[in-house]
């Protein structure tokens, strides 16, 4: 069993919240991480269940300070690479390193204690009070026993804190599971399909809550199954398909990488049809077809511009233009099949 | 290993049970049995009342004997899988704390719990009983507690390992009665009948040797040699070599049968 020490100068994601302040030496925080500016490196991390290989070589970093999404089908390889990310499951083949520790190895306790986790369809002790349960968890973490109560109350919890969780609803629990997360002040934070549950207030809480830590310079890796949810916050992500990284990067640059087409609407009267159809004859248009008040466009993404100076010419006969990007959910299954 | 990561894990066990009066409901049921075997255990011979601490105790062992490592079974048996069942045991793991440290916190906290129990239940006795005592009763009556205290441990240890091992609550619970009717039940038996039909014949002196492999023997025989009166009760005691029957020796095989199965359970728990 590794020994810890709990000092300060000992942790290796400490250096990392010391980057962030000014006069802090930034070059030593990232030279001890090996990594250029990576809280998280995975290097060919392979787990076999027998014939099953459930993730098949994965390489990847996470950056420091970012907001780092995880997408995938069920049975995609994520939530396994999940775990090996957190030291819950050992690894076949391959090294993970948070803050520059190999996980499972002799720092890895202490690197642990500026981490923070949220599980899917999280746990917690019915017995408890919601504070009984923080205090239950700042112990084992080694965070102060003050700290509790502000984590409650930055959740929205303050009201039920002498509440027992039998009590507590879905959403509820779920963001008590968030406040145990936030607890010893972690700099780099895990959260598996942390949403589930939560009403869209919540959930719009929940990510306000995300900007600030962001803000803070903390890491933060989450999963999710509801795309749309996701691709407008995370920085970068990446698509795990058959237990690999079937793409990585940021929203924009995925798409860009789909060569994904832009589809555009146009509002036209029925009588105007025939003539708004002979009028985009000429144009480099990839589709036409007809859809519910009026017509459905499809052309390639860097005709953008010349598309829509030649639409603007019909003036008069189309009453409305909407331009649809494609959304993640377009490049996930683009990537997933 | 951080003793502070033990001590939370051993305390919130500690904990759950007194507040949802599991100590409480043990701690009664063990002076109500003592208090009516005490006073009407001899009632069959058509007396009532207290008669010796001897026969309290002889009589005591052998409730005991079935009672507590049914107890202790039912306390530990789900303390991993339970938590692995409802889905609290990653979160746990993800925390800066070893698997190591869990489990015996876990044992550690479910095993005060227990001690506790037994310690306020027949110690209640104790009291009652007190002004009917000498100390040389008394301190009878006290080994008799103290190795309740090590019978309850050395199941509890058992209930605990078959928690590490069972892939779920239900077949965990079936493994904990299974266990139960094995050391309480059936080894005697299996023992006598190999005894009747080996009879005298090689390999004979052997079989007290065997009692050692159940902790509830070791518990009946640290019990039964320490009072003259009640060896001549038990047949067992006849066959049992008294060089085996050493205090000190017995409780040593008891630290052993509660050492053991945690050991185990520790190395299939690691990973």
């Amino acid at each position: 069993m590794p020994n810890a020490s709990s000092g300060a100068g000992a942790d290796p994601l400490a250096t990392a919240a010391a980057e962030q302040h000014p006069g802090a030496q930034a070059t030593e925080a990232t030279e001890a991480a090996g990594t250029t500016d990576a809280v998280v490196t995975v290097r060919g991390v392979r787990k076999h269940y027998g014939a099953v290989h459930a993730v098949d070589g994965v390489d990847l970093d996470i950056r420091r300070g970012e907001l780092f999404g995880l997408i995938g089908h069920n049975g995609a390889g994520k939530s396994t690479l999940f775990k090996m990310m957190l030291g819950l499951v050992p690894a076949s083949a391959g090294e993970i390193r948070i803050g520059g520790v190999a996980v499972g190895g002799r720092d890895f306790r202490a690197a642990r204690r500026a981490v923070g986790y949220l599980p899917e369809n999280v746990v917690l002790y019915d017995n408890l009070t919601g504070l009984e349960t923080l205090h239950f968890f700042a112990r084992l973490k080694g965070a102060a026993a003050a700290d509790c109560a502000p984590a409650l109350e930055r959740v929205g919890l303050a009201q039920a804190a002498r509440r027992r969780v039998r009590e507590y609803s879905k959403g509820m629990r779920q963001r008590l599971g968030f406040a145990q997360a936030l607890l010893g002040k972690p700099r780099l934070l895990f959260l598996d399909e942390p949403t589930t549950g939560l009403d869209p207030e919540a959930i719009r809480d929940f990510y306000a809550t995300l900007r600030e830590l962001r803000a803070e310079g903390v890491t933060m890796v989450l999963t999710s199954h509801i795309l749309a949810e996701i691709q407008e916050r995370v920085d970068r992500l990446a698509i795990m398909a058959a237990g690999k990284v079937q793409a990585l990067g940021t929203v924009q640059a995925l798409r860009e990488r789909m060569d994904l087409p832009l589809n555009i609407e146009l509002r036209v009267a029925a009588v105007e049809i025939a003539a708004v159809r002979a009028a985009l004859a000429g144009l480099p248009l990839l589709a036409v077809g007809d859809c519910e008040g009026g017509l459905a466009l499809q052309c390639r993404r860097e005709l953008k511009m010349a598309v829509l100076e030649a639409l603007t010419m019909l003036a008069g006969r189309v009453s409305d233009i909407r331009v649809r990007e494609p959304s993640l959910e377009d490049v996930f299954f683009g990537f997933a099949d | 290993m951080e003793i502070r990561q033990i001590a939370t894990i051993a305390g919130k066990e500690f904990w759950d049970r007194l507040r949802n009066r599991w100590v409480l409901a043990v701690a009664l049921v063990f002076t109500a049995f003592a208090l009516v075997i005490a006073y009407f255990g001899a009632a069959q011979q058509g007396a009532v009342g207290f008669r010796s601490i001897e026969v309290t105790i002889a009589s005591l062992v052998s409730l005991v004997i079935y009672l507590i490592p049914l107890i202790a079974l039912m306390l530990g048996f789900d303390a991993i899988v339970g938590e692995r069942e409802r889905g609290s045991l990653d979160l746990l793991l993800a925390l800066p704390i070893t698997r190591f440290e869990l489990l015996l916190g876990k044992y550690l906290g479910l095993a005060a719990a227990l001690a506790f129990s037994t310690v306020v239940g027949f110690g209640l006795v104790a009291l009652v009983l007190a002004r009917q005592l000498d100390v040389g009763a008394l301190f009878h009556y006290f080994g008799f507690m103290g190795s309740s205290v090590l019978l309850g441990m050395a199941f509890l240890s058992l209930a605990v390992m078959l928690s590490v091992f069972a892939a779920d609550r239900t077949r965990a619970s079936g493994l904990a009665i299974a266990l139960w009717f094995f050391f309480v039940l059936v080894f005697d038996l299996l023992l006598l009948g190999a005894l009747v039909l080996g009879g005298d014949g090689y390999g004979s002196e052997f079989y007290p040797y065997l009692l050692l492999a159940n902790p509830a023997d070791v518990f009946r025989i640290l019990n039964i040699f320490s009072l003259d009166d009640v060896r001549t009760l038990y047949g067992l005691a006849t066959v049992f070599p008294p060089a085996l029957a050493q205090p000190w020796m017995l409780g040593g095989v008891m630290l052993g049968w509660i050492a053991l199965p945690l050991v185990i359970a520790a190395w299939r728990f690691r990973k």
